[in-house]
């Protein structure tokens, strides 16, 4: 099994609990107005590596792992592009003893067979937008699938880490993270909720890939913006976190 | 006091008939397992005395120095006692007669007692400049009575480096806890039957024996001497946890009003003295805040032990450091953790009197801690940065479970073992020498042995590295050589009697070498082997620059290609070491440490070819290079675990900055991520690691507003620093470090 992996890191307290291994995958089909990786939108902006490659490097890092806390993560660009490789990869890690999770917008979620879900510890679910246009606007694409997806992972009983980015003047209107905080709550397998301020860092990797910024002068949101959206979810019972 | 009342309560063992404090500490503590909640805060009294210091820094700081005493030679006793505030004080000693005054030490050497005086407007008087130019020899003289045109050559180009050949060589631990156990007339006693039964025949090192065990007991006359100067007869053991302290304390004071030693480090005393302090407070006697009160008004001490340096070495060691290291922590053989509440306290006292980069608090970490202890020690480098950790699973096989660092990470067997400290030779400015064939690649002076120029339009890795080899045999002789004659010198005319006294009589030396421009050298042969490098000669045939054609693997990413090379180079340069006969057979050990110095190292090297520039600095300790670790923190860390500890001895130092969100959302995340990071390095055989919880914007602000931050310390290779006093460039390098932060 071969896949198209854009890069790899290790990270502690980013792509889920503890010390993680994680793999981002190359290809989007989202266009997420904020996205910072916009190098990895493109399958071809991978290198092809069989799992059995990747295995390999993750075992490199597995005692330190299993020590400080953690495992690994499936992330990208969108890992449901290369489903089977992602089911193919989960399963060998989960033979290894390790904590899994996959990021992943949900919009490809029907890819994910249930052996794969089977083989995820951790979802973590970023929900853009709660409202059909909005996403749209936010994203170029539907808002159903993920809905359907969050639907079908609270119904197996996957938990999911929530993930919400606040862009000032996009996505902060109360409407749209209270519609969030409602589904989540809905759901009712919600682990956590990261509310992850918009941050300005990608906007280098834009010019490098010759694209125009889409949010040019948008302003990272302040401290008491961010505070007013973790309210939010707080109010619906959640466990809020906010970076 | 009687030994019979000041032991009351201990449990009996073999300490009480020999000098065995491992053996006191065993059968007497008490592990604490618990959390921090049990700590208490500063008294008024605490914070009353270290504002009167702290008052006294800026003006330090901006001069350079608060005040020298330029008259008086410093020993033991030279200087009336002096205090900070004489009523106020429950552990009492400065090295001179005031606080912050610094006193000379010419036995290192005259030059740099004279040229740090004057640097500093003080004259120095000639009397004393008599003596020690004219009747009384000094350790810098008689090493370069000897040193030869090879070794001057070496050292002129820098390929040699911070030898301790004009300063005191320190890393010797005394078993300051001896004073406090024991008493000094007992200690007296056991040195005199060492020497009673030292006799004939009288060879070389019989005589040498006798004449330093003659030594030590007189400076262990002066101890008494000097502690009576201030009220106290410690002639016997210590009676209770305040006496432990103070007696302690002034067994160290006398070290260091002696030796202007590199590292004058403490050793291994908190789980020590918590079993004093655990008996006053079962007996009522104390309470945990006056407990805590008395290691504060310790380290209160501890932080204000200052030497007259040039601003050249300061420039080389970063700040104005005397790392005061103090081991915290581990397990012991049986498997019990060594934590005790006074580990907690000492920890306690970063928040107490606020953070500082002395004295350097060491955590020999293992897995194995208490839970409780882990969380605290992650909790206050998160607050203040100010902790290194050790690897106790390293260090406890091999040298027991009584050891101390000196420095920042020499491990050695408290009491039983000193080192020959060795500074360290530039491994990158050697493979230049290899390319140039012994010619420095800066001024075109033939440093090194011959070899014939390399004619070639692209390097050949089999080439260079065939050719390195040659010119680390050199190299190794060369520093062996150099480090015999520092030695035999600094025994001769600087012998540290009062360190030594607090040892064995039968001691384990090791020779400790050092290698800098690890992560240099290992990427420039990677790029040699995996992509295209071309000399770029200059007129007079000298290659000066490289073009690097391709990509290569850089150490630093836990990738093997280039990790392997870095690690073979420690071991090749330590089977190079091992070659050649130390002074007094000593054991040769080898770090890979370089502190700031790296700034300096770099500084007198030119262009490299892994692409770094000419005089740009090297990555500190073994860290691979600025910015081309590409996979974070852990892929860095693990390739640094690879380097093999069984032949670097002396210590493998990693240096990481986080911010705090690098580590966690919450506080508590932050804290549970940093134990697991620790418990992640020590379980790949992590040796020793710096941790700095930190963000850009809070250094460049130091940076522009340093009357902000008097107190902001971060860790740099092996010890804490004061930003504030590092110089421009110095702090620009720590800011353009790579911050793990998670984007």
């Amino acid at each position: 099994m071969v896949g198209s992996v854009h890069s790899w890191d290790v990270v502690t307290a980013a792509d889920g609990p503890g010390t993680r291994f994680v793999t981002f995958l190359a290809g989007c089909p989202l266009r997420c107005l904020y996205c910072h990786n916009p190098d990895t939108w493109q399958r071809r902006s991978g290198r092809p590596m069989t799992v059995e490659g990747l295995i390999a490097k993750m075992l490199t890092f597995r005692p330190f792992i299993r020590a400080a806390g953690g495992g690994v993560t499936v992330s990208g660009g969108e890992p449901l592009l290369q489903p089977s490789f992602v089911a193919d990869y989960l399963r060998r890690c989960q033979e290894y003893g390790m904590h899994t999770a996959l990021d992943t917008s949900g919009f490809l979620g029907a890819r994910a067979t249930d052996e794969l879900l089977d083989d995820t510890d951790l979802v973590l679910l970023d929900v853009k937008s709660s409202i059909p246009s909005l996403y749209r606007k936010v994203t170029g694409m539907p808002l159903e699938p993920t809905i359907a997806f969050g639907n079908r992972l609270a119904a197996r009983g996957n938990r999911i880490r929530l993930r919400f980015v606040l862009v000032p003047g996009l996505t902060d209107a109360r409407e749209n993270v209270e519609g969030i905080a409602k589904l989540a709550a809905g759901w009712g397998n919600i682990d956590r909720v990261d509310v992850l301020g918009y941050h300005r860092l990608g906007v280098a990797k834009y010019e490098k890939l010759g694209l125009r910024y889409p949010l040019d002068g948008v302003p990272p949101p302040t401290p008491e913006q961010l505070a007013t959206a973790a309210a939010i979810f707080a109010d619906h019972g959640l466990e809020v976190s906010v970076t | 006091m009687t030994e019979k009342n000041a032991w009351r309560g201990f449990t009996e063992g073999a300490w009480r008939d020999g000098i065995a404090v491992r053996d006191f500490i065993q059968a007497n503590y008490t592990p604490y397992t618990g959390d921090a909640g049990f700590l208490a805060g500063p008294t008024e009294r605490t914070t009353a005395a270290w504002a009167k210091l702290t008052a006294m820094f800026p003006e330090e700081r901006e001069r350079g120095v608060y005040d020298v005493d330029p008259d008086t030679p410093s020993t033991i006793t030279s200087h009336r006692p002096g205090y900070i505030d004489r009523d106020a004080e429950l552990i009492v000693g400065l090295q001179t007669d005031a606080p912050l005054r610094r006193a000379i030490i010419p036995n290192g050497g005259w030059r740099m007692v004279e040229s740090s005086l004057k640097m500093y407007g003080y004259e120095p008087s000639p009397v004393v400049a008599d003596i020690f130019t004219k009747y009384r020899k000094t350790h810098n003289s008689g090493v370069f009575d000897v040193y030869d045109a090879n070794i001057l050559a070496a050292r002129k180009a820098h390929i040699l480096t911070g030898l301790p050949d004009a300063y005191g060589r320190g890393r010797i631990i005394g078993d300051y806890r001896r004073v406090a156990l024991y008493g000094v007339d007992h200690l007296i006693a056991a040195k005199k039957a060492d020497k009673a039964a030292s006799g004939a025949p009288f060879t070389e090192e019989m005589i040498r024996r006798r004449e330093e065990l003659s030594e030590q007991i007189r400076a262990l006359t002066e101890l008494k001497q000097m502690a009576a100067s201030y009220g106290y007869d410690i002639s016997g053991p210590a009676s209770t946890g305040r006496e432990a302290i103070q007696w302690l304390y002034f067994a160290y004071l006398a070290a260091v009003k002696e030796q202007n030693g590199a590292a004058m480090s403490l050793g291994r005393t908190s789980t020590f003295l918590d079993i004093y302090l655990q008996r006053d407070m079962a007996s009522g006697e104390l309470t945990e805040s006056q407990a805590q009160e008395l290691v504060d008004d310790f380290v209160i001490k501890l932080r204000i032990v200052r030497f007259l340096r040039t601003p050249e070495y300061d420039a080389l060691f970063s700040g104005d450091p005397t790392w005061v290291t103090e081991s915290i922590g581990g397990i012991g053989a049986d498997g019990r953790p060594l934590v005790t509440r006074t580990s907690f306290r000492y920890l306690q006292t970063l928040y107490n009197l606020g953070p500082a980069p002395e004295p350097n608090m060491t955590v020999f970490w293992s897995p194995a801690l208490p839970e409780g202890f882990k969380r605290f020690c992650a909790q206050v480098s998160i607050d203040t940065s100010a902790i290194q950790y050790e690897s106790d699973e390293l260090m406890r096989p091999r040298y027991g479970d009584d050891t101390a660092i000196a420095c920042c990470v020499s491990a050695m067997a408290v009491g039983k073992q000193m080192q020959f400290f060795g500074a360290r030779v530039n491994l990158a400015k050697t493979l230049l020498y290899a390319i140039n064939g012994g010619r420095d690649e800066i001024t075109g002076v033939q440093v090194g042995p011959v070899l014939a120029p390399l004619t070639g339009a692209v390097l050949s890795y089999d080439e260079v590295a065939r050719r390195f080899d040659t010119m680390m045999d050199w190299l190794a002789q060369t520093y062996v050589d150099a480090l015999n004659i520092i030695h035999y010198m600094h025994d001769k005319y600087a012998y540290e009697r009062i360190e030594m006294a607090l040892h064995d009589s039968d001691i384990l030396r090791t020779m400790a070498c050092g290698i800098a421009g690890l992560s240099v050298a290992a990427d420039s042969l990677s790029a040699i082997k995996h992509a295209t490098v071309r000399p770029v000669r200059n007129d007079d045939g000298l290659i000066t620059d490289y073009e690097i054609e391709g990509d290569f693997p850089a150490y630093g990413n836990n990738d093997d290609r280039a990790d392997k090379i870095a690690a073979e180079l420690v071991e090749i340069f330590m089977s190079k070491i091992r070659k050649h006969p130390t002074y007094r057979d000593a054991v040769h050990t080898q770090s890979v440490l370089t502190i700031t110095s790296n700034v300096v190292y770099g500084k007198a090297t030119g262009n490299t070819p892994d692409g770094r520039r000419a005089g740009g600095p090297f990555a500190p300790g073994a860290n691979p290079m600025n910015g081309r670790d590409k996979h974070g923190m852990v892929a860095a860390a693990l390739s640094v675990a690879k380097l093999p500890y069984e032949h670097s001895l002396d210590g493998i130092s990693l240096t990481t900055t986080v911010t705090p969100a690098g580590l966690g959302n919450t506080r508590l995340e932050q804290v549970t991520n940093l134990v697991g990071v620790l418990d992640g390095y020590t379980s790949v055989n992590g040796f020793h690691m710096n941790v700095n919880v930190l963000d850009r914007a809070t250094l460049e602000d130091a940076m522009a507003h340093p009357e902000n931050y008097p107190q902001l310390t971060i860790r740099v290779s092996g010890y804490a620093v004061n930003f504030v006093r590092l110089t421009t460039e110095q702090q620009k390098d720590v800011i353009s470090r790579t911050f793990h932060g998670a984007l």
